[in-house]
């Protein structure tokens, strides 16, 4: 042990608590796992449903206590508080859609919702890190989980292409944040965020120009494949459809709001000097997804592919906002990730909950009728669509409009002007499902639909309140 | 004689991105692809160990052990879900693997 070892203190444990209880719960879970006879297996669930509401609690706890932890690896602050209150929460929100979707399937493990919860930790590691090192594993160790989560179903076909692909294309991405990472520290010295904004900022120290410019070229390569962003988005609707609907829904939701604060953070305080340098890139990137992402949505007839072009669509209009540059921006970008994760949760609930077994309903005519039959749940679905539109009142539009805002103020006028005529195309693919529940007579699809579960309705319920009541008062979260 | 600099491994590390960047990109038998992330991954340690000696500390040499533990984790579950693929289509190659399609 060298002499300058300081060992940790207790209040740097409570600044890690989530991670704590959420390894340590899904640690106990594989450890039941082949202790469960099958039928019993929902009891790990709600061990998991437990482990997320302990790690929400911890969250809490830990953002009371803000400040460095391990000798400045993490920063617990409020930015990284908010986005592990996020995580968590997306994470719990997916574990209810899963329940009734598991036993659908006869596919329901302890494993499952022991890789859920390592994927979350993963995401807490990432959002509060302060330091490259521990950035790149809290990245990993959401990544892995969620490879093995979409390759979930291990007899189809489709999950398997799903997760192989995924997979191929996640660590080829890694592979490239990871060598630009080395670059940064070849050129810094230190693997620290705010050691490597100090460096860049004095003159006297200014590295290479190249090797930074190369290194942070690099590591927007690997977050633009992270948060789907075009031209590094062809992953997400294979992987989306493949998926289990509740983990297509995850993936979207958690690691998608990670990666975002990751980029956030590294880009306004790491190179924040070199601001002049990215900011064009990070223009075009942001343009580029919301075109990609609204276009190639008109053109799909399967809703979880739709959704999925949608997603990226969404993450071009949150770009927008880190193209913004300010503390507005980074206000706005938070609100609209929040939005989002209840609105895409939501989404996918019904995806899950309609589909029947073996998924045999995901396209969009099927969803027919819907509006007659199930009226409750065509109505919060259709709330939800709003939303994702961004009709007032709900969140979606005041997260587009506080997005835009900040754009404006920021002088990118141009850019404001092609998202809110991007977020009109988006208005016909919502809106065409809208029409197809009410306006069309219900088919064959409709057919022995069950009940929904409770878990989901709960799922649902809270997403589509949380779009209503964020969209009425979102100084809630600002 | 000339000494081996930094600069000689930033060389042979840029040479090992390169050969395994168009090795993910032309290669169509996952498993080689799976192994041309590997040599990526192998240039970022000589990047890093190449660094940690030009700066004289020990940062680097940590990363890079963090980055081999990491691929392994990686290459185990990356196996794992080709396993899974090659039981159900009996194939490795990337071009017949094409249920999905945008």
């Amino acid at each position: 042990m060298p002499a300058n070892f300081v060992p940790p203190s207790g209040v740097e444990y409570i600044r890690v608590l989530p991670e704590i209880i959420l390894a340590a719960v899904a640690t106990l879970i594989m450890v039941l796992e082949p202790l469960t006879p099958a039928p019993r297996k929902r009891a790990l669930g709600y061990l998991a449903l437990a482990g997320f509401a302990g790690a929400l609690a911890g969250a809490a706890a830990a953002g009371w206590r803000t400040g460095p932890a391990f000798s400045g690896m993490l920063e617990v602050d409020g930015f990284a508080t908010f986005f592990r209150l996020l995580v968590i929460l997306a994470g719990l929100l997916v574990t209810l859609v899963s329940f009734p979707y598991l036993r659908r399937e006869e596919a329901e493990s302890g494993e499952y919702y022991a890789l859920l919860l390592y994927s979350v930790a993963g995401q807490t590691i990432m959002v509060s890190a302060a330091d490259l090192i521990v950035l790149f594993i809290g990245l990993e160790i959401s990544s892995i989980a969620s490879y093995v989560l979409a390759g979930y179903m291990r007899r189809e076909k489709l999950a398997n292409e799903a997760a192989a692909k995924y997979f191929l294309l996640g660590s080829f991405a890694t592979a490239f944040l990871l060598y630009g990472i080395a670059l940064i520290y070849g050129a810094t010295g230190t693997t620290r965020l705010n050691g490597i904004a100090q460096v860049l900022s004095d003159p006297r120290m200014a590295p290479a120009g190249i090797l930074t410019g190369t290194a942070v070229a690099l590591m927007l390569v690997g977050f633009a494949f992270k948060i789907s962003a075009a031209p590094f988005q062809v992953w997400a609707p294979d992987v989306y459809q493949g998926a289990p609907s509740p983990v297509a829904a995850f993936l979207a939701a958690g690691p998608k709001a990670a990666a975002f604060a990751v980029l956030l953070r590294v880009f306004m305080t790491a190179f924040a000097p070199l601001t002049g340098r990215w900011l064009a890139i990070m223009w075009s990137l942001s343009l580029l997804t919301m075109i990609v992402g609204n276009f190639a949505a008109l053109l799909q007839t399967n809703i979880k592919r739709l959704l999925a072009y949608s997603s990226i669509a969404h993450a071009g209009y949150v770009l927008v906002a880190v193209t913004a540059h300010s503390e507005e921006g980074v206000q706005a970008a938070m609100f609209y990730l929040t939005v989002y994760v209840f609105m895409n949760i939501g989404a996918f609930a019904v995806v899950a909950y309609f589909s029947r077994k073996g998924e045999r309903y995901v396209e969009i005519e099927d969803l027919a009728g819907l509006g007659v039959r199930q009226p409750v749940l065509a109505a919060l679905f259709a709330v939800i669509l709003l939303s994702l539109i961004g009709v007032p009142p709900t969140a979606g539009f005041l997260g587009k409009f506080y997005i835009f805002q900040a754009a404006v103020k920021a002088d990118l006028l141009w850019l404001t002007v092609l998202g809110l005529l991007n977020s009109a195309v988006a208005a016909y693919y919502y809106l065409r499902l809208i029409v197809i529940m009410y306006m069309k007579e219900p088919g064959d699809s409709l057919l022995e639909l069950p009940g929904m579960a409770v878990s989901t309705r709960a799922a649902l319920w809270t997403s589509a309140a949380a779009v209503v009541v964020l969209g009425l008062f979102p100084a809630l979260i600002r | 004689m000339h000494p081996i600099t930094t600069t000689h491994y930033l060389i042979l590390s840029a040479a090992l991105l390169a050969i395994g960047a168009v090795g993910v990109l032309i290669r169509r038998n996952i498993i080689i692809m799976l192994m041309s992330i590997e040599l990526i991954l192998n240039a970022v340690n000589i990047n890093l160990i190449a660094f940690s000696r030009h700066y004289q500390d020990v940062i680097g040499q940590v990363f890079a052990i963090f980055v081999i533990t990491v691929a392994v984790a990686e290459a185990a579950v990356g196996l794992g879900i080709l396993i899974a693929l090659f039981r159900n289509k009996a194939t490795v190659q990337a071009d017949e693997v094409e249920i999905l399609k945008w």
